[in-house]
């Protein structure tokens, strides 16, 4: 795992958002949205529903495409590339490359319905990495033994338990050893026994120094793990700050009347 | 069966059967409905008299029929039945899967070639298209690879290139084609779309990602209508037989055409298109048991909901 807070040894940011656009037909779902995170930060999205939070961690994956602005991972643009003095869009393969070292965590799970527990984990990195079975097949083991599965290796996902079939989907993407982990709304398709579960796996790789951006409801959740919290309303960031702090004291009316609505 | 010991008596006036306290469901009777026995008899009549029909019309000829079963014209004639068949769907099934994608593609010129090819080769009669394979060498008298409106590099009489076998596949096989791919685009219009994001999050390129999760997934739904296209097609091969090639129907039909036992030979044929529909829907039974696997319904291995918070 990555020690936290080395951002200082760095030679900057490990996600650099800058005046990000996105629009659907005619709706600017983001409107300038532009955002430094460090290594080792915690970065919990927080806002009304329809405010362009889960099409940010979307943008920043590249599973949407951005309209304008950019977007750099460890200072490497994402999706472009610059010949000179024209930007060429990249190919599917380039592309590939640069989102895994990202990983992401999807509301609905989204597992591999036709592939049990551990072929699930251990499939990005043998066919995406080229990892040999047996090492993929070890770390895979590893990483369901930290998330709670370890005795649910060879089940297929249909048998399992939402919650679990969160903590199978957050140990898929673990195995790609990635840069940041992106959550788009982990918790939000579960039921709310099996919240927690899922609350303290992520709490622990945020002890554990990953480098996370968390695209959250649960504002309990927010001001116990993140480091920060950025709360977006329309399309842009309206208000940011220490996530204690902004939550307990939040300097904008608007975020005050949302934190009175959710909590 | 019934455990009288059990028994708990109610706390108010209504009384269950006496001896027994509440009834137990577990020692009920199925229920048996007199329709359904009048059916059973009729269907077991009705078996006995096609069985009686089959084997005391002496018309059937049976040793006639056992004497050409293993015929070396027969077998020959069930071996092309059995290559085009094969060879048909795989040649079908490539092109099915590639028209397709290029169907589902946001690339339009391909999507207006696949339509192009669907409209065409589903719309058209499979005797036409097989006979125009056929008779191709009166329309191209040669065959030449190059650039379009240049001098070919090579050049061969289409005769030689058309052989009555070739002329079977190309015909079988793109008709085919043309089916395959509204098979194949219905399966894998069916894997939930989230499922390629997934695969892409995890840096998979656009091609791993499709043979690895989405063709796997959509096989579930491609497999059954497959195995009718199949049985279709072992059958379509007799079709074959207005080109000269000789499959398991014009093998039979030339013996009797010979000796007018048609009736014995036609159940010669009948027996070997039985034989290979039977392996087929094995086959395709296994395979689909092979691509169900995760969406089973398992009982062994069914996980409390909230083990292990």
């Amino acid at each position: 795992m990555q020690k936290p807070n080395t951002a200082s040894t760095q030679t900057g940011p490990v996600l650099r958002l800058h005046n990000v656009l996105k629009r659907y037909g005619s709706f600017q779902v983001l409107n300038g949205v532009s955002l430094d995170i460090d290594e080792g930060e915690v970065v919990a999205v927080i806002g009304p529903s329809g405010s362009g939070k889960s099409t940010l961690v979307r943008c920043i994956h590249q599973l949407e495409t951005i309209e304008g602005g950019s977007i750099y991972l460890n200072g490497e643009l994402l999706g472009y590339k610059q010949e000179g003095t024209v930007l060429r869009q990249l190919g599917p393969k380039d592309i590939a490359l640069q989102r895994q070292q990202l990983g992401m965590v999807f509301q609905q799970f989204v597992l591999f319905p036709h592939m049990t527990v551990e072929e699930n984990v251990m499939e990005g990195p043998v066919q995406v990495l080229g990892d040999s079975v047996a090492d993929a097949r070890t770390r895979a083991h590893h990483l369901l033994g930290r998330v709670g599965l370890g005795d649910k290796l060879t089940a297929y996902p249909q048998m399992l338990s939402g919650g679990q079939q969160q903590r199978v989907a957050i140990a898929r993407a673990l195995a790609m050893r990635p840069k940041v982990m992106l959550f788009d709304e982990p918790t939000s398709a579960l039921d709310p026994e099996l919240v927690g579960e899922v609350l303290n796996v992520v709490s622990d790789l945020a002890k554990a120094g990953k480098t996370m951006v968390v695209v959250t409801h649960e504002i309990a959740f927010a001001r116990e793990v993140a480091t920060r919290v950025v709360f977006m309303e329309g399309g842009r960031i309206h208000e940011q700050g220490e996530a204690k702090e902004t939550l307990s004291n939040p300097k904008t009316d608007r975020l005050r009347a949302f934190l009175s609505r959710v909590m | 069966m019934l455990q009288g010991s059990i028994a708990m008596t109610p706390a108010t006036g209504m009384s269950p059967p006496a001896t027994h306290g509440w009834a137990d469901i577990a020692t009920a009777r199925h229920r048996t409905s007199p329709l359904r026995w009048g059916l059973s008899l009729f269907l077991a009549l009705a078996a006995l008299q096609v069985t009686y029909f089959l084997f005391s019309n002496p018309r059937f000829e049976w040793p006639v029929v056992g004497k050409y079963l293993f015929s070396p014209n027969v077998l020959q004639g069930l071996g092309t039945t059995l290559v085009l068949t094969v060879v048909a769907m795989v040649i079908g099934t490539v092109i099915g899967t590639i028209a397709a994608l290029a169907l589902l593609s946001d690339f339009k010129p391909a999507r207006w070639a696949a339509q192009t090819y669907l409209w065409a080769f589903r719309g058209t009669p499979l005797l036409i298209q097989l006979i125009f394979w056929y008779n191709l060498a009166y329309l191209i008298p040669s065959i030449s690879i190059g650039l379009p409106f240049l001098a070919p590099w090579v050049e061969w009489p289409t005769n030689a290139v058309i052989t009555p076998f070739l002329a079977a596949l190309l015909g079988l096989g793109l008709a085919e084609g043309a089916y395959m791919t509204e098979i194949v685009r219905a399966g894998l219009s069916s894997v939930d779309t989230r499922q390629h994001d997934a695969a892409r999050a995890l840096g998979m390129t656009p091609t791993k990602a499709f043979f690895r999760i989405i063709f796997p997934q959509a096989m579930r739904f491609i497999i059954p209508p497959t195995g009718n296209q199949v049985i279709g097609m072992a059958k379509a091969t007799a079709l074959v037989s207005v080109i000269a090639m000789n499959d398991l129907l014009h093998s039979v039909q030339i013996i009797y055409n010979r000796t007018y036992e048609i009736v014995p030979l036609l159940m010669v044929a009948v027996f070997w298109y039985l034989v290979v529909i039977t392996l087929l829907y094995a086959f395709q039974s296994r395979l689909e048991r092979y691509y169900s696997k995760g969406h089973r319904r398992d009982t062994t291995q069914v996980v409390p909901a909230s083990e292990q918070a």
